[in-house]
């Protein structure tokens, strides 16, 4: 689906978002509230200019709309794979992006991320999945890498990865694996403007996914390994 | 002189903290190992590639955390991120007085993509909950596996960074983005362009890095200590005035330097009058050199 079918479903009260080079911004309608809308579209490379330029419109939300909720719609393919971007420091503009989102949150604001088509690792970390929660579409496609690049960089076969993606949430792409993991917090289906009014009611303060990744059976550690260090103990045995 | 470069994790933290101040959280005899690794036969380590706990730096109590690069290059797969996530915790649980990062990693372990991708996001919140609770965040750049991919975007949500030279700091890899995009786009075997481009020296001269210092566990001790004095003066919690701050410097930075083709062009934009002698500059010559030239650092 691309943004402007998303939206229509999304906002049925109305919306004003407009796309400039692969960014959108602006704002629509969600029940009794006005939610600031950011995003990418055309599976954005994330480069400097477009990670600043989210990062400036959730400042200014900040500035000039205390309190307003807001909604990141994800649709990239990663960080720009340039020396340009590199040497002009892209992980501190990412990192920003990433603290911009979190003032916003300690600021008051509510923050749903939604994956609509497509996130893959650099560009999903800092805008998404620093979202008070994080959702997706049932045919989103949410990765760190291809199958086959994840072969060559980890020398194990791709027919054996193929094999372990079918059982195992760890590798394999789509967002039902990262619902298992707690990274995503739910699938949404059917009414998506009533989706997001409710995620924006329930939109959790601290960040609770390790414990989700548990209780989904997708993460079966991280959560242990987290409480024995807060108590000072080992990890107890499941 | 003892290099910080070519030490383990566990030298970093036995030689940087206090002597014999180092506690550990989670130690190798509690046998905590990636459940991931096994099944695509890869090697797993008792502490999964990271030593997390706490210790004495010049004679006050912090938390602290150390990438080891030895083992599959310091990437963050499900345990390892979550043993950073609960240092942080801690931390803020027991109001820490700072936390050091001694950071290595090539970024996310592909090996358990999917978790470590998670994994890296919950670390880089912790870190931001933990300036949130007051206390200062410092990450430490000088292995030999650099600090890339999320990692690289964590060092970068601590309040300052401390780089050597030979520190690298970015986000994709070299070797990465020429399979991605050419060789004619970035010509991973051209070290000397990699070191321009990712190095301690050119991150200093744009503020991506606030201290550098020469590859030595003392120096990278003391700019730890630096660090954390001058994270306090500076603020440590986010505010809206800082990070506007920061978007207007790194806008700067991108109209200033934004048609450089090379990290040689940008040091000469900066004023330095023969920037082809930069690389091959000492530690403090090159300090003496870039304190007049180099660029405010974004917190």
């Amino acid at each position: 689906m691309n943004w402007i079918e998303v939206a229509a479903l999304l906002f049925p009260a109305g919306y004003s978002i407009t796309e400039r080079d692969n960014f959108l911004s602006g704002s629509a309608r969600v029940g009794e509230f006005d939610v600031a809308v950011v995003g990418t579209t055309e599976h954005a490379p994330i480069g400097v200019e477009i990670a600043l330029a989210q990062a400036k419109f959730i400042l200014q939300t900040v500035r000039e709309h205390p309190g307003r909720p807001i909604l990141i719609l994800v649709d990239t393919q990663g960080q720009r794979l340039r020396h340009r971007d590199e040497m002009l420091g892209i992980n501190s503009y990412m990192a920003h992006l990433g603290k911009c989102v979190d003032l916003a949150r300690r600021s008051g604001h509510k923050i749903i991320g939604l994956v609509y088509d497509q996130a893959l690792s650099g560009g999903f970390i800092t805008s998404g999945l620093m979202a008070d929660a994080c959702y997706a579409l049932p045919d989103a496609t949410i990765r760190v890498m291809g199958l086959p690049a994840m072969a060559r960089i980890t020398k194990v076969p791709e027919e054996r990865l193929i094999e372990l993606a079918a059982s195992n949430p760890v590798f394999a792409p789509g967002p039902e694996n990262y619902a298992r993991m707690g990274g995503i917090e739910a699938i949404w289906q059917g009414d998506l403007g009533a989706s997001l009014a409710k995620a924006l009611q329930d939109a959790p303060q601290a960040d609770s996914r390790s414990a989700l990744g548990q209780a989904r059976g997708g993460r079966k550690l991280a959560q242990s390994v987290i409480d024995a260090i807060l108590a000072g103990r080992n990890v107890l045995a499941p | 002189m003892s290099s910080y470069l070519e030490l383990t994790a566990r030298e970093r933290l036995a030689r940087l903290f206090d002597t014999g101040s180092f506690e550990e959280f989670l130690p190798p005899a509690a046998r905590v190992i990636s459940p991931h690794l096994a099944q695509l036969d890869a090697p797993v380590s008792f502490d999964d590639g990271v030593a997390v706990g706490r210790a004495v730096l010049d004679g006050v109590p912090v938390f602290c955390a150390a990438q080891e690069g030895g083992f599959m290059g310091g990437a963050v797969g499900e345990v390892h991120g979550a043993k950073l996530t609960g240092m942080l915790r801690r931390a803020v649980a027991e109001r820490a007085s700072a936390v050091v990062l001694l950071l290595e990693s090539g970024g996310v372990r592909l090996h358990e993509a999917n978790a470590g991708l998670i994994a890296v996001s919950e670390v880089m919140r912790a870190v931001l909950d933990t300036r949130a609770a007051g206390i200062p965040v410092v990450a430490l750049v000088g292995g030999s596996n650099g600090c890339f991919g999320g990692m690289g975007i964590v060092a970068r949500c601590a309040n300052a960074v401390v780089m050597s030279e030979e520190g690298r700091l970015a986000m994709s890899g070299p070797e990465v983005i020429e399979t991605a995009s050419g060789v004619e786009e970035f010509d991973s075997r051209d070290r000397a362009l990699v070191w321009r481009t990712t190095g301690g020296k050119h991150r200093y001269l744009m503020g991506d890095c606030q201290f550098i210092a020469a590859d030595d566990v003392a120096r990278f001790r003391q700019g730890a200590v630096d660090a954390i004095a001058a994270s306090r003066t500076a603020g440590v919690e986010l505010s809206l005035a800082a990070l506007e701050t920061e978007q207007s410097l790194l806008g700067e930075r991108i109209a200033r330097f934004g048609e450089c083709t090379d990290p040689l062009d940008t040091w000469t934009a900066l004023g330095i009058a023969d920037a082809k002698a930069v690389p091959m500059m000492d530690a403090d010559s090159f300090a003496a050199t870039a304190a007049t030239h180099r660029l405010g650092g974004p917190q």
